[in-house]
């Protein structure tokens, strides 16, 4: 996947959750996505950054256009630096909330992608990695 | 939270007991906790309705969604009703699938739509 170009965002203000949902729709049109694929991955892009910030007290997105054999796909990689998640399966159930959501922010994320994975170790950090593929891609069974 | 106050700022017109905001562009955090607050001290101030137009709206995340679940529930304790108008279809299939519904709070397909709901009541 030598053609990935990885573009890398700070997250670390409200006004920069704004910027990453609008370099996620310039890439996810770019890439052939439909009105409501670039809907989904903007929001779950929006949801992830959010907690970037509130929770991990800032990091950055990494946004990368990518390919398989069907099609085009966005891969966005959340980092954080923060205190990391003690629990991953609680925190991606619904009404989990520290923060200020509705306690849906994770788990609404991981139901808008295709693929999705959370490292994080309590004291070491958080990354976040979620992959949409536009609908002509979608043979790769979910 | 950052200072850029000002930019993205929505504003919020009245129609006699009507307040109407259209939110035409994406909103920071911050611009639409101040939507909430210009939205709720109006409604206190007098309103019976409050119709927030998001047809201009790309995306409604659980943040988005909580702000204005909260709108509705405090222009509710203040007698007064909060009508959601113009929801994208993209949006809402996106917040269906994400297991959000926006509980608590009432859609119209347009703003004109809302306002005939308004107009409804008034009639009574």
């Amino acid at each position: 996947m030598s053609r990935d170009e990885v573009t890398r965002l700070e997250i670390g203000s409200d006004v920069q959750i704004a910027g990453a949902r609008q370099a996620v729709r310039q890439a996810a049109v770019a890439a052939g996505f439909s009105l409501v694929e670039q809907t989904k991955i903007v929001t779950a892009a929006s949801e992830l950054a959010r907690n970037t910030l509130v929770h991990g007290g800032g990091g950055h997105m990494e946004l990368a256009v990518v390919e398989n054999s069907g099609g085009h796909g966005i891969r966005l990689t959340f980092t954080d630096d923060g205190p990391g998640i003690p629990d991953v399966d609680v925190a991606l159930s619904d009404g989990y909330s520290t923060g200020n959501g509705l306690g849906l922010g994770l788990g609404g994320a991981r139901r808008l992608v295709q693929d999705f994975t959370i490292e994080s170790r309590p004291g070491g950090g958080t990354t976040v990695t979620a992959v949409a593929w536009s609908r002509m891609a979608q043979r790769v069974p979910r | 939270m950052t200072a850029e106050a000002g930019a993205g700022r929505v504003s919020v017109l009245r129609m006699g007991d009507i307040l109407i905001a259209a939110i035409q562009q994406e909103l920071t955090d911050e611009s639409a906790l101040a939507l909430q607050q210009d939205l709720t001290e109006m409604a206190a101030a007098g309103a019976r309705g409050v119709v927030i137009e998001i047809s201009g709206v790309e995306i409604v995340d659980s943040f988005l969604a909580r702000v204005l679940s909260e709108i509705a529930a405090a222009t509710n304790m203040l007698a007064g009703r909060t009508v959601v108008a113009g929801m994208r279809p993209s949006v809402a299939i996106t917040l269906v699938e994400m297991g959000l519904g926006l509980r608590g709070l009432e859609t119209a397909r347009s703003l004109e739509d809302a306002m005939a709901v308004f107009r409804g009541q008034a009639g009574r």
